[in-house]
């Protein structure tokens, strides 16, 4: 029976499901044009949630016979998401007007969204995984799909669904094979199990196989990457910024904690798996970005890469891997924000443009976002002092230490070669002859996003002592 | 008579193959979404049957709970799947497999 303690250890995710509710009943009642009011309530559930999640103890808490579990590193991971479902949902405001998408299911289903990945964070049993990636999934199909009328919103809901759904199917069918050769659906459980083992047994393997491709399809990690471009581009603009952020953290997290918590003992096993994918992720990600003008597919292929280097940290499989993975993350968090808070920013009298062309000029025609975004393109570079830099340099550090020599030195190449069309975006806005300017002036939500995601990126370097200590806490927390 | 009974191998591999039935009714269909759904109903299906028969080889009843929770959750997605299909549908006028290729590159 679930006891207040059970409670406790959920009280962010029980806050945010019935704030849902709540603003579901609101919008209800009071129509389309509350959709303003609820989006500001929804951020403010968030920041409460926030609140809740850094409220909690430290220590780790499990609860629901087993299935929930709390400690640092869901905290940290929580933290994280939250905050980018906000900011996700502050860029989101002005963008839906102007479109004409200011329904109020929008916020509602941000928030169930958000609620599915906290479930992910904190799911310590695959039947809680299953539900918490299902409950994310489900809302961000709808949310993909959200401009109704447009044929490429609807049709990058379809490829979503389809092929979210293919990877749920090969996910659980993973599960039921782990569940079948190990006898247990909990994370602690399979651990238990397992303990002592060298080696997997075949349908063990074959069902870790099928898990890691199911979650390799939420992460968009190559092979299971063809959906990402695809609905980057369809999808509306602050979607697609929502979509590169908050459901890659969760789903990284979760993909660490699924393979780390259960399957420690035979890492050998699957740490293969994720080398190759590592690299063929990182790989992809720099060539195949060279060739788009268009600047969401090319944001779909960066992030490909993105997920490639922070997988480098769960194949060294540390805790210093989990931590490179953890700074990885939030600083992918502050890059990824403020571009896209850039992106939604171009837009001319005829509406939204997304080529990479249409940046020519920007340097004179607006200098203040040609420089944060030149910082975000210098940073996602990996060009120190920035941010970046020090992302890949934890997981980079973290591959050395667990001798994968190899996955490293792929690593820094492939970021040299993906330098060039960070640094293409830049020669475009400073050097090329300026074109028709942006239609201005900004709100003050998005100066304040870019403002802060710019300072956070510039002066990294000052607090990432600190910084890395806490990620150190919340990956000690997982590996043990 | 022992090679008429039916076992758990039997069961697995019953599962294994509907479960391929999905997955290729997925990649190699060229005509229609609804087929794509009922493919992805069939790979859940296959999932429960793999469930279902562990839990009775193991004695242990979480296989079930979570049979259950599979089916809710897959009837939940394909009333999205619909619904999105027929939002789809209103703007391009076909569920053409062929003709979702708006996007490429």
């Amino acid at each position: 029976m679930a006891n207040p303690h059970d409670y406790a250890t959920a009280a962010p995710e029980i806050f945010l499901a019935l704030a849902a509710m709540a603003l579901l009943m609101l919008g209800v009642f009071r129509g389309n044009r509350s959709t303003r009011s609820l989006c500001w309530l929804a951020v403010a559930s968030f920041a409460i949630a926030l609140l809740l999640v850094f409220q909690a103890p430290a220590e780790r808490s499990v609860s629901f016979a087993g299935m929930y579990v709390a400690d640092s590193f869901t905290a940290f991971v929580k933290a994280m998401v939250l905050i980018a479902s906000g900011a996700g949902l502050i860029m989101s405001m002005g963008y839906i007007r102007d479109e004409g998408m200011a329904r109020f299911e929008y916020p509602v289903l941000f928030m169930l969204a958000t609620l599915g990945m906290m479930m992910m964070v904190s799911a310590n049993d695959l039947i809680a995984l299953y539900m918490g990636i299902e409950l994310q999934s489900l809302a961000l199909y709808v949310i993909a799909a959200f401009q109704r009328d447009s044929l490429r919103s609807t049709e990058a809901g379809l490829k979503y669904f389809v092929l979210g759904a293919l990877s749920s199917g090969m996910l659980l069918y993973g599960c039921s094979l782990i569940y079948g050769f190990t006898g247990a659906t909990g994370f602690d459980a399979i651990a238990v199990a397992l303990k002592g083992q060298e080696h997997a047994g075949i349908g063990l393997i074959v069902g870790i196989v099928f898990l890691c491709a199911g979650l390799a399809f939420k992460v968009s990690a190559v092979p299971f990457h063809m959906w990402t471009p695809d609905v980057y581009e369809g999808a509306p603009t602050p979607v697609t910024a929502f979509f590169a952020v908050a459901p890659k953290i969760a789903a990284l997290a979760l993909f660490m904690r699924a393979l780390i918590v259960p399957f420690l003992a035979i890492s050998a096993d699957w740490q293969q798996i994720i080398i190759v994918i590592s690299i063929a992720s990182m790989l992809l990600g720099a060539f195949a970005a060279i060739w788009q003008d268009n600047i969401k597919r090319l944001m779909a292929y960066s992030s490909i890469g993105h997920v490639g280097y922070a997988l480098i940290g769960l194949a060294a499989g540390s805790t210093e891997g989990v931590r490179g993975v953890l700074v990885y993350l939030a600083i992918y968090l502050a890059m990824n924000v403020g571009t896209f808070a850039c992106i939604l920013c171009m837009r001319r009298k005829t509406g939204m443009v997304e080529g990479v062309s249409d940046l020519a000029g920007l340097s004179k025609s607006n200098p203040m976002m040609a420089l944060a975004l030149a910082i975000f393109m210098f940073s996602m570079a990996g060009i120190p002092p920035l941010g970046g830099f020090f992302g890949k340099f934890y997981v980079f550090i973290a591959a050395m230490n667990a001798e994968l020599y190899a996955l490293a030195v792929i690593g820094v190449l492939a970021s040299v070669v993906g330098a060039f069309y960070y640094l293409r975006i830049i020669k475009v806005m400073y050097f090329d002859e300026p074109g028709e300017p942006f239609e201005g002036p900004m709100s003050v939500e998005m100066r304040a996003i870019i403002g802060l995601c710019s300072i956070v990126v510039v002066f990294f370097a000052f607090y990432t002592a600190p910084f890395v200590a806490s990620a150190e806490v919340a990956a000690a927390a997982l590996v043990p | 008579m022992a090679f008429l009974e039916i076992g758990l191998g039997h069961y697995l591999t019953l599962a294994a193959v509907v479960f391929t039935i999905g997955v290729f009714g997925i990649f190699l269909n060229r005509k229609n979404v609804i087929i794509i759904l009922m493919s992805i109903e069939l790979m859940l299906l296959a999932v429960n049957i793999n469930l279902i028969a562990f839990s009775a080889y193991l004695h242990d009843l979480v296989g079930q709970i979570f049979a259950l929770f599979v089916l809710t959750v897959a009837a939940g997605e394909a009333a999205i799947g619909l619904a999105i299909i027929v939002v789809y549908f209103r703007n391009r006028g076909t569920i053409e497999v062929e003709d979702i290729n708006l996007m490429k590159g």
